[in-house]
């Protein structure tokens, strides 16, 4: 065991005890030289501290070590985990600048008032900062252990973080009902890796991947384990049961990060469990030459998410939970890429699901605007298009994009998704799902044409004035817009970090 | 300088959006003066190109690692493709000049959509003609949705008819999708260039099954029969400059794509199969007979239709029938005939949805060929009248027109190759003269009135023809003239095209 220099240690995690130390400050501050002070302007300086945290965070990961392997893959850093903490901290700013339209409450939307959900403006941006801690160890980790501590830290943090509109009775029973599948699939999750440990006496993925070679069925049972417990994180169907409660019922900042940050990390960290862990027990989900493994595992399990997701999103009236049931349609494309299990096709996963944390961040983001007026169904968004015309136009780059139209983000991460899957298996064998998947992003247009509709054809109701939205969200959610453009027309300038 | 038709689209449809809201004026000579400067660039382009070469464009990298270019070239079939949609895009200009509902949203939707068409006509990269492709999909959606006619103000049918017609495409595009990413991995994954790819020896097991694919998800938007039901609807529910569009560029970019992707890159796909199935023996049999059901049922459903712009609709599809055929003759006068065809189809399919869409149901605010068979429209707007008649002969392939030429030239191509199908299109020629005949009589020249005296008072309503839409008539009448009294002007473009290393793979396959 080769010992471990804390000075280094220390050196490694630095963004991470950055934020650390601006969540601190943030309760600090919130609890003695504000209090008594206006909730705007608690908020206000809340999200000053915790954006300027992340920006830190942001600028120590770039400062950070390039490449690393520390104390069995407890740390690890290579080029890819430091776009994905670059990604994830971006996104982290992202969610505290739009905190400004996510802050009213449900109750106080029926009285016209605007105020915040919740007193504890400085605990709320103590634990969004925490779970962006969660999500940076979770991603720079290649250890079982450390993989399971961040992944329970960040689950905690957002069973908080979802119930944390206490006046509304959805958020809470959303809250319990995500704590209780979480709690569960934690449960599959240990138990997958205690099978793994005993099999390979091994907690780094490094060690694990040698065992794996060896053909073992057990193998078979801790793969099963490991895929319904990260299933669950990645809300893939049959696992996905929690998500639309969960996004409809959270406050909407929550909502955001958690279709967000903690979807990429998740992602992230399940691709490297499957591909560097048990790289030897891959198997395969061709046609007519699969072999048992998990990518067998996972050619049903995105299979049943592509289909199902689209097809109950369709049958949805509440926005929230259409891109609740569109994101488990989308966690079964991003299976794709693992599937296929190329460098490129990790690649490709990674770019789309950065395009499409960045999107449905910003459809959230627009949301939070809207839901200030009490809109939340389909229907409420009839007419919008002449009484916010901003939001409007930044909700059809976001939507469109998740729809995969070019020239947006989300078309451009769809096609490489799709080609790279193609190329990797032998005689294009997971052609049958990469079909089904471009069959199943007909059906998701449909939907997403639908809320557009309402949004730009339909009139709006009687009496409806225009909706305004503050100065921040607008800046926000339109430099996000532009983001999605842009990286649809030059998808260079995000693709060349990630493919090094 | 070709690229600029695409820029200047797309920079348009931005400084559209930002003229004054209260100045309706302003945003109609915008997107004028962009159309006609995107017609003008594609006709300077046409007079300065050398018959026979591949004008590059531009040619960049775009995502190096991936095989993508930014490659925009053009050889005749293309000029001929951008000189129809510079055409088509001014004349529905001139036609929406009545537009006065959300006029700068309007004409930013509508320049997206020419902006896309262009790039499609233009792209030799495969995935950049894809992206081109699906952008002009979402315009066409709210371009109907939006302002389509609504009779008796139900705008539910509008919306039913623009969301199938955007299914119909994206479904179509899915399948193109499959087929191009399969074709790329199948050449090893190194390059979406076409120029590369039209020389690629794909295998043959493979060109087999991913032809069909791909020429099928074209030939949605081409409106083959049984996949044309999107067409009447769409058009009928489309504002008359959507209409115009859909019929007049729109459906060309599936035939474009049939054969600019597909019959080019895919050529031994049409090769015979070894063996039948139903008495098929190879592809290119199985889309001849789906272009020919094409031709007679577009045409047999048209003489039965009541609402003038199904006719229209339907006739369309009829049209587009004999594009498809031409292609499937697989040789030099089929598709020469074919590419004439689309250039024709989309001038004279503008100015038939011109007359029904504009000229006429915004004056008599009925499609209904019973209602119009009583108002005696000859007498009352006589510029009209004799529009539609000459448009009436150009459909119907009367010589002098570009239809005749056209048309003439695929029959000869199916004559010398699979003769016994000259006298099922012929059969379909004389329905297509017989659903023209009625409308036209109906419509304009019938003595209805006399039987239900209702019309002498509607006589006083309908509003002056104004200059818009003169011009855009005229325009549209000279361009098919132009192309019937002198056809070369195209054919000198389109044949040595159709003779260039290009599609020197379909040549050899069975070129005749």
């Amino acid at each position: 065991m080769s010992a471990v220099s804390y000075s280094q240690l220390v050196w490694v995690t630095l963004p991470e005890i950055a934020l650390v130390i601006a969540a601190l400050v943030v309760l600090a501050c919130d609890g003695t030289v504000l209090r008594g002070a206006a909730i705007a302007q608690r908020r206000g300086v809340a999200a000053l501290i915790a954006g300027l945290g992340s920006i830190a965070g942001m600028l120590l990961v770039e400062r950070g070590p390039a490449s690393l392997h520390l104390a069995y893959g407890m740390l690890v850093m290579d080029g890819q985990t430091r776009v994905v903490q670059m990604v994830l901290l971006a996104l982290t700013v992202l969610t505290v600048l739009l905190s400004d339209a996510m802050l009213t409450p449900a109750a106080a939307r029926a009285a016209g008032e605007k105020t915040a959900f919740t007193r504890h403006i400085g605990e709320y941006f103590a634990l969004l900062l925490f779970a962006t801690v969660a999500v940076l160890f979770l991603v720079s980790t290649q250890n079982f252990l450390l993989i399971f501590i961040a992944l329970e830290f960040l689950s905690l943090v957002l069973y908080i973080l979802t119930g944390f509109d206490k006046g509304s009775r959805k958020s809470t029973e959303a809250a319990l009902k995500y704590f209780l599948f979480g709690g569960i699939s934690a449960a599959f999750l240990l138990f997958g890796i205690s099978l793994i440990y005993g099999l390979s006496g091994s907690l780094d993925l490094g060690q694990i991947a040698l065992a794996s070679m060896r053909p073992d069925p057990l193998w078979m049972i801790a793969i099963v384990m490991v895929v319904v417990g990260f299933g669950f994180k990645v809300a893939a169907a049959p696992f996905h049961l929690w998500a639309p409660d969960a996004y409809q019922g959270a406050p909407t900042i929550s909502a955001g990060f958690l279709s967000s940050s903690s979807k990429v990390a998740s992602f992230f960290i399940f691709a490297q469990v499957l591909t560097v862990g048990a790289f030897g027990a891959a198997g395969s989900g061709v046609w007519h030459g699969s072999t048992p493994g998990w990518a067998l595992v996972l050619s049903a399990v995105a299979a049943f998410s592509m289909v199902m997701g689209n097809l109950a999103a369709l049958a949805q009236t509440s926005l929230r939970r259409l891109l609740a049931y569109s994101a488990i349609g989308h966690a079964g494309y991003m299976l794709l890429g693992m599937i296929a299990h190329t460098p490129q096709s990790i690649a490709s996963l990674l770019y789309y699901v950065f395009t499409y944390a960045l999107a449905v961040l910003g459809a959230f983001g627009v949301l939070a605007a809207l839901e200030a007026q009490g809109i939340d169904r389909i229907a409420d968004a009839a007419g919008l298009s002449r009484r916010a015309p901003f939001l409007s136009g930044c909700m059809l780059v976001f939507l469109l994009s998740l729809a995969g139209i070019p020239p947006l983000a989300g078309f451009f991460g769809k096609f490489w998704l799709f080609g790279a899957a193609l190329n990797a298996a032998p005689q294009m064998g997971l052609f049958w799902l990469v079909m089904l998947a471009i069959l199943m992003s007909v059906v998701a247009l449909y939907y997403y044409l639908k809320v557009l509709k309402q949004i730009y054809v339909a009139d709006a109701a009687e009496g409806a004035g225009a909706i305004r939205s503050g100065l921040w969200t607008r800046v926000t959610l339109g430099v996000m817009a532009a983001a999605v453009v842009v990286l649809g027309c030059d998808p260079w300038l995000l693709m060349r970090w990630i493919v090094r | 300088m070709l690229a600029w038709t695409i820029y200047l689209s797309f920079a348009g449809a931005a400084i559209v959006l930002l003229t004054p809201k209260d100045k309706p004026q302003v945003t109609r000579v915008v997107a004028l003066l962009t159309a006609l400067v995107g017609l003008g660039i594609a006709i300077a382009g046409t007079m300065t190109y050398q018959p026979g070469t591949l004008v590059t464009v531009t040619r960049a990298a775009w995502i190096p690692t991936l095989g993508i270019g930014y490659h925009l070239a053009a050889d005749g079939i293309s000029l001929v493709l951008l000189l129809l949609t510079g055409i088509a895009a001014t004349a529905g200009i001139l036609f929406s000049w009545n537009i006065d509902k959300r006029v700068r949203e309007f004409f930013a939707f509508y320049l997206v959509l020419i902006g896309g068409v262009y790039g499609v006509f233009l792209s030799f990269d495969l995935f950049l003609l894809f992206v081109f492709y699906e952008i002009a999909i979402i315009p066409k959606y709210f371009l109907i949705a939006i302002w389509g006619s609504a009779p008796n103000g139900d705008t539910s049918k509008r919306t039913y008819a623009a969301m199938k017609l955007v299914l119909y495409s994206f479904a179509g595009s899915a399948l193109v999708l499959a087929g191009i990413l399969s074709a790329w991995v199948e050449s090893g994954a190194k390059t979406f260039d076409m120029q590369t790819l039209a020389s690629y020896p794909f295998p043959v097991h493979f060109e087999m099954w991913a032809f069909p694919l791909v020429f099928v998800g074209f030939a949605v938007l081409a409106g083959m029969w049984p996949f044309h039901t999107w067409a009447p609807t769409g058009h009928a529910a489309a504002p008359t400059a959507a209409s115009m569009l859909l019929a007049g560029v729109v459906m060309k970019l599936g035939a474009y794509g049939c054969l600019r992707v597909a019959m080019m890159l895919l050529p031994a796909g049409l090769g015979a199969w070894g063996f039948h199935v139903l008495g098929f023996g190879s592809w290119r049999e199985v889309f001849s007979l789906l272009a020919l059901i094409g031709i007679v049922y577009g045409a047999s459903v048209a003489l039965v239709q009541q609402d003038f712009k199904f006719v229209i609709g339907y006739s369309s599809v009829s049209h587009m029938g004999f594009v498809l055929l031409g292609l499937m003759t697989l040789s030099q006068i089929g598709l020469d005939g074919a590419v004439l065809q689309m250039f024709s189809h989309g001038v004279i399919a503008g100015l038939l949805f011109a007359v029904v869409g504009r000229m006429v149901y915004d004056r008599t605010h009925t499609r209904d060929l019973r209602i119009l068979s009583t108002m005696r429209l000859g007498k009352t707007l006589p510029f009209v009248a004799v529009v539609f008649t000459l448009a009436a002969m150009a459909s119907i392939g009367m010589p002098g027109f570009s239809g005749f030429i056209a048309e003439f030239q695929v029959i000869v191509g199916v004559w010398r190759t699979m003769p016994w199908m000259v006298f099922v299109v012929g059969f379909g020629i004389l329905m297509v003269i017989g659903f023209t005949w009625r409308a036209l009589t109906r419509a304009f020249f019938s003595d209805g009135e006399r039987r239900l005296a209702t019309g002498a008072s509607q006589h006083a309503e309908l509003s002056p023809l104004t200059w818009p839409e003169r011009c855009g008539s005229l325009l549209l009448l000279a361009a098919t003239i132009t192309v019937g009294l002198y056809p070369q002007l195209l054919i000198r473009l389109i044949v040595p095209s159709l003779n260039s290393p290009l599609f020197a793979a379909l040549r050899n396959g069975g070129w005749r």
